[in-house]
């Protein structure tokens, strides 16, 4: 009789491998199924955005910044924004504050979306991503309608938003929110009892509190774990202490218990855009009122010389932010999402930095899925939904 | 919480450390100097006044020309507290810090991430390996004496050559391993 083998086998997952969401590399050490050890290598999307961004005005930062987390994009320009506003020390008008909650939702309906489609294939049901895909057109249909661009609107500015709420936009909003909840009920009657989804996803890839708190991880993994900490509760912005909403969680930390706080998460959300679109008036100012970082309107600037002059100023040389730092955190898609900018009181910052959720999610996989099998680590992996523009930066 | 009344806290914990509030718009920061941090990082997690006991994350940024040229900035984060904290630490452009990884397990990427982009040393980190850049780049791109625009020879490997004679060998080769059993 030939010989046992015995030793591990070293397999290479990734970096082109669907269920990596991206560019993410595992180098897997197995025993058979069970994987002993993982190590993960990132930074094949790394761009060098921070560094970039440097380089740029500040409000040229916007665009850059909106394609780090490509999936939850106006998160990224909105953690910039309210960071920005902050040290020049801008008050926004509720209108401006509205809009932008609104945008926040959608953009977490839109990216949650793409998680649920994903991670369900992933795990076997190909037809969730389709479903999924669908709707999520939807919500860039919208991102068309008020800018043009369907990926990375750029909508959220400094000092405000772009321009003004176009025509068709309070029907396109209202159209998607009243359809979209029993979409949801269809998604859950695919998944939630859904025997073999069941089967994959309770209780693998389970973490404790106290461990997800120890890895830095904060937002619907810690949720899911027990955790009530949400930044649009315990740091309202944007006036999200005046909503009214509540910040589903769960116990078991697996992934399952992931899956069930993000679907709440997204009828919250639904919730949410739903209050704000009915505060929202069909037209009105989109912008604060102060002119060092706001352009004056184009009228103004064809027949006013003072208007041309500053349109001119702010184009050409930009503005000056104080000298200072400044941490903003939001609630994207994926957790706490961050913007530490540091300025020396020029018209460009001096540093640029976003805390990535997905980078202290990746971190923690091999904690995760140590002793699992490699089927759990794809279930995992889908479950803590990184994306790695977010963690490459 | 104001960040005297943080360093009121720490004090007694951590005798004979200097610490400074810093100026900020959004919440406490204070200064921490490097050789006492790991202390000061315990306090601040296991004091329950306190309880810090999330680090969101580490970065620097540097201030050249001035001399300490780098910060080190922590921001953590209490959840039962509800409050926030920025510890900075100056580092000169030789320095080292000590990791922090003992008191937040979720420290050891962000710190290697200061590392690739700034090279400012952390002693026992154990594993401070590139993590963004490619193993074998030279130089830390953050640095603000770092090039923006920089030309980089492309890397490539030699061409593997195959004669047509050994082409047909190995694809013979082949067949033969695949009928054999």
């Amino acid at each position: 009789m030939a010989e046992i083998k015995t030793e591990t086998m070293t397999v290479n997952m990734g970096p082109q491998h669907p269920s990596t969401h991206g560019v993410l590399r595992l180098v897997l050490e197995l025993d058979g199924e069970v994987i002993q050890s993982v190590m993960p290598t990132i930074g094949y999307l790394h761009t060098g955005i921070e560094k970039t961004a440097e380089q740029k005005k500040w409000q040229q930062v916007i665009p850059l910044v909106e394609r780090m987390d490509y999936l939850g994009a106006q998160s990224n320009s909105l953690a910039y924004a309210l960071c920005v506003e902050r040290m020049l020390g801008l008050e926004m008008p509720q209108r401006v504050q509205d809009i932008r909650v609104l945008i926040a939702e959608l953009q977490r309906l839109a990216s949650h979306l793409i998680w649920l489609g994903t991670h369900a294939m992933e795990i076997g049901a190909v037809s969730m991503l389709f479903y999924a895909i669908r709707e999520r057109e939807l919500l860039l249909n919208i991102n068309e309608l008020i800018a043009g661009f369907r990926f990375f609107p750029s909508y959220i500015r400094i000092g405000g938003l772009r321009e003004d709420l176009p025509r068709g936009f309070h029907e396109a909003v209202n159209e998607f929110l009243d359809r979209f909840p029993t979409k949801m009920d269809e998604f859950e009657r695919l998944l939630t009892k859904n025997d073999i989804f069941r089967r994959r996803t309770e209780g693998v890839g389970a973490i404790s509190l106290e461990n997800a708190y120890q890895w830095g991880l904060v937002g619907p993994i810690a949720r899911a774990a027990g955790s009530d900490y949400d930044v649009r509760k315990y740091f309202p912005y944007c006036g999200y202490e005046s909503y009214d909403f509540t910040v589903p969680t769960a116990t078991e930390g697996d992934v399952y218990a992931r899956y069930r706080v993000r679907i709440a998460e997204m009828r919250q959300s639904v919730s949410i855009a739903k209050q704000a679109i009915s505060r929202i008036s069909p037209a009105g100012v989109w912008a604060c009122d102060d002119t060092r970082v706001v352009p004056p309107p184009k009228d103004k600037v064809y027949t006013e010389m003072e208007a041309l002059i500053q349109h001119f100023l702010i184009y050409s040389q930009g503005f000056t932010v104080p000298v200072g730092d400044c941490y903003v955190p939001i609630e994207g898609p994926r957790g706490e999402h961050g913007c530490y900018v540091v300025s020396d009181g020029s018209n460009r910052p001096w540093r640029v930095k976003m805390r990535a959720p997905s980078f202290m999610a990746i971190q923690a996989i091999p904690y995760v899925v140590q002793n699992g099998l490699i089927a759990d680590l794809v279930a995992v992996i889908g479950s803590t939904d990184v994306v790695m523009g977010d963690c490459d930066r | 919480m104001e960040a005297s009344a943080i360093i009121d806290i720490l004090q007694p914990l951590v005798p004979g450390a200097v610490f400074e509030p810093g100026r900020s718009v959004d919440f406490a920061t204070i200064y921490v100097p490097g050789d006492r941090l790991v202390e000061t990082c315990r306090a601040l997690h296991d004091t329950p006044a306190l309880d810090f006991n999330v680090l969101a994350e580490v970065t620097a940024a540097d201030y050249l020309p001035r001399e300490p040229r780098y910060e080190v900035v922590y921001h953590l984060l209490s959840v039962s507290k509800r409050l926030r904290l920025r510890v900075k630490v100056r580092v000169p452009s030789d320095g080292s810090l000590p990791s922090v990884q003992s008191v937040w397990k979720g420290a050891g990427w962000p710190e290697r991430e200061v590392w690739d982009m700034f090279g400012i040393i952390f002693d026992d980190h154990g594993d401070l390996r590139r993590l963004l850049m490619p193993e074998d780049w030279e130089g830390h791109p953050a640095r603000k004496d770092y090039p923006v625009q920089i030309r980089k020879a492309t890397q490539t490997y030699e061409p593997l050559e195959v004669s047509e004679e050994e082409f047909k060998a190995n694809i013979q080769r082949d067949r033969v391993k695949r009928t054999a059993h």
